[in-house]
């Protein structure tokens, strides 16, 4: 990992003084499939900072969940720049990636996916558990992090007993209870109904200011997408449009 | 480590079905190993212990001198000196040895008054044979204590023998004709089956010096030797050859086979076969190892949301890959587990109901069915924890 350079002058305006966790330069991600090559991302360049709340939007196919995956370090660019927190991530290691994942990233899915075997509180317990902290420690956070999802008296249940709006605060108490510095959200609302989805998007608001954390929420609902101080819309995987209020 | 071994058996109970036909496919194997190794431990225990109902305190002296323990003297070659009357009782000497039985055998055809004629084994020796051979007499008594150079008219009938030749009517007191000489009845045998070696049913024992009378030979065929109770076979055997030499002019011609060297060839043998009949089955063990493979590569597809939930919440590839490995091992050792347990009961039940064969579980058995079965499931585990290790997150969690 090589030490950042300062920030270009381009990104101090989005930066609005905020420390960058988050700076893509030129990063192109190619799929190829069968003879046809897809660039899912196009040569982008984005400057995400420390405590931003982002929607991403765009039309299907334009790209939104391959610049997720890229974000997450689930994915690897084909080419261009990431740096994570002013480290150089492109050529880390997969344990490294893991190892930021578990430390410094929280993820919401559309579809939860949940573990369905385990119960609410294994769910929420198992990225302490991948981090590998003690049982007794594990428990005490889980609790909390529960009873701040005021999810306290379903947490011996498994996901199959639980509605919908319950299913993704377990997933968002899962994302939160590591503390990560990243709250990545994919269609969050996606599979709830316009109430719960609601309740929902607030809870992640609220998570987002009280504790300084960096959302980001890819999502094609334009309330949704409005809701965010800065919305990025992606087009053909270039930006299309970088607002911020 | 702890933590991994709860995922992985969470996800096995979360399959209930699944897991326990795998479990059941391993036992099945492990407990065929392990019954299958006692049978046959049983059985050579049996063999071995029939032979020692013979008395393993036996030393059998051969005259003429031969390398290779257990086989018969050479029959050309060398010319051995006598095996005599006299050699046989100067074994008595050694402090090890409680009693000697010279033996003549021989072929002879054997008739009565009603005519009745037939080549039969005829055996010569002594009072002491009853003793060292374990025979019992059913009507009347065996040859009696006398000098064994002095031969005798008299005569002990096997069983099937007497019955052949006198019918229902009491043989005991009946005169038989052997070869060209006449000998009172004055016994015969219990029936006794066929023991091992020597169809006991079927012969005439007469006095030694009678037996070498009749096939006009001195020599003997061999003695049987018993060693006292506790006494050293080794150094028995030794002090035999050391008073054969003694008496034949310091050449040492004699052969002495111990009762131990047969039994313990014989137990190798059947041990030998023991192991392969456990290494045949333990080839079913394998065969479940390729089930657990088939199973876990089924179970990752399955899992794939879960791989991926996994990886994106920060799992490495090594913790997943240990995950799927624990599954493997954890199905292959819980149904080694059972089947070791049902195994063993097979065992404790086939022991309960035949008591005279000792069927029990050799510890090596144990081991090798235990330890191929998890062996099995490490080896039938890899490919597919690394298969599921290398599942694309992006992939796995795209897919709905």
């Amino acid at each position: 990992m090589t030490e950042s350079p300062a920030p270009r002058a381009s990104h101090a305006s989005v930066l609005d003084g905020r420390t960058p966790l988050i700076e893509f330069a030129d990063v192109t991600r190619i799929f190829t499939v069968g003879d046809s090559t897809v660039r899912a991302v196009d040569g982008l360049d984005l400057v995400i900072g420390q405590g931003e709340y982002i929607s991403i939007m765009g039309p299907s196919g334009s790209g939104k969940s391959s610049l997720l995956n890229l974000i997450a370090l689930l994915d690897r660019p084909s080419s261009g720049s990431y740096r994570f927190e002013g480290h150089e991530v492109t050529q880390a290691g997969d344990d490294t990636l893991a190892a930021i994942r578990r430390e410094a990233i929280g993820f919401i899915f559309q579809f939860f996916h949940l573990i369905p075997r385990l119960s609410a509180a294994g769910n929420v317990e198992l990225p302490l558990v991948l981090a590998g902290i003690a049982p007794a420690l594990r428990r005490a956070r889980v609790t909390r992090m529960l009873e701040a999802m005021d999810l306290s008296a379903r947490a011996t249940h498994r996901p199959a007993e639980l509605s919908g709006g319950q299913r993704q605060r377990v997933a968002i108490a899962r994302a939160m209870v590591t503390e990560p510095r990243l709250l990545l959200a994919d269609e969050p609302t996606g599979n709830l109904d316009s109430q719960t989805g609601i309740q929902v998007i607030d809870l992640l608001e609220n998570l987002q200011r009280t504790r300084g954390i960096t959302l980001i929420v890819v999502t094609h609902d334009p309330a949704l997408g409005r809701r965010a101080a800065r919305r990025i819309r992606l087009v053909d995987g270039r930006l299309d449009a970088d607002v911020s209020d | 480590m702890h933590d991994s071994l709860q995922l992985a058996g969470g996800a096995l109970a979360a399959n209930r079905g699944r897991t326990a036909l795998i479990m059941l496919a391993t036992a099945i194997g492990v407990a065929a190993v392990v019954l299958l190794a006692a049978l046959g431990e049983g059985a050579r225990g049996f063999v071995v212990g029939q032979f020692e109902a013979l008395g393993t305190n036996l030393l059998v002296v051969l005259p003429g001198r031969n390398e290779t323990v257990g086989g018969p003297p050479p029959v050309l070659g060398t010319t051995p000196r006598d095996l005599t009357i006299d050699d046989a009782y100067a074994l008595t000497a050694s402090r090890d040895i409680e009693q000697v039985a010279p033996l003549m055998v021989g072929e002879a055809p054997v008739s009565t008054a009603a005519g009745l004629e037939r080549e039969v084994t005829v055996i010569g020796s002594t009072a002491e044979m009853a003793a060292l051979r374990h025979l019992d007499v059913g009507q009347g008594r065996f040859l009696p204590r006398m000098d064994p150079k002095r031969g005798a008219a008299l005569c002990v009938l096997g069983f099937g023998l007497a019955q052949e030749l006198f019918g229902l009517a009491p043989a005991v007191g009946q005169w038989i004709r052997v070869g060209d000489r006449r000998f009172r009845v004055i016994g015969v045998l219990r029936d006794a089956g066929v023991s091992i070696g020597t169809d006991f049913n079927d012969l005439v024992i007469v006095p030694v010096a009678s037996a070498q009378a009749l096939f006009d030979r001195r020599s003997l065929f061999r003695v049987i030797a018993g060693v006292r109770p506790g006494a050293d076979l080794t150094r028995a055997s030794a002090t035999v050859h050391a008073i054969i030499a003694g008496r034949h002019d310091g050449e040492d011609d004699v052969t002495v086979i111990t009762q131990d060297s047969v039994v313990a060839t014989l137990g190798r043998i059947l041990g030998a076969i023991t192991l392969g009949v456990a290494g045949i089955s333990a080839i079913s063990l394998a065969v479940a190892g390729l089930l657990i493979m088939n199973v876990m590569l089924v179970s990752v597809t399955q899992r794939r949301e879960e791989i991926g939930v996994l990886k994106a919440l920060g799992a490495r590839t090594a913790d997943v890959h240990r995950l799927f490995l624990f599954e493997a091992v954890m199905l292959a050792a819980g149904g080694g587990l059972c089947g070791l347990a049902s195994g063993l009961a097979a065992a404790a039940l086939v022991r309960r109901l035949y008591p005279a064969f000792p069927v029990l579980a050799p510890w090596w058995a144990i081991a090798l069915a235990l330890g191929v079965a998890i062996v099995a499931g490490l080896v039938f585990g890899v490919v597919p924890a690394r298969r599921a290790a290398r599942q694309d997150p992006v992939n796995a969690l795209a897919r709905r």
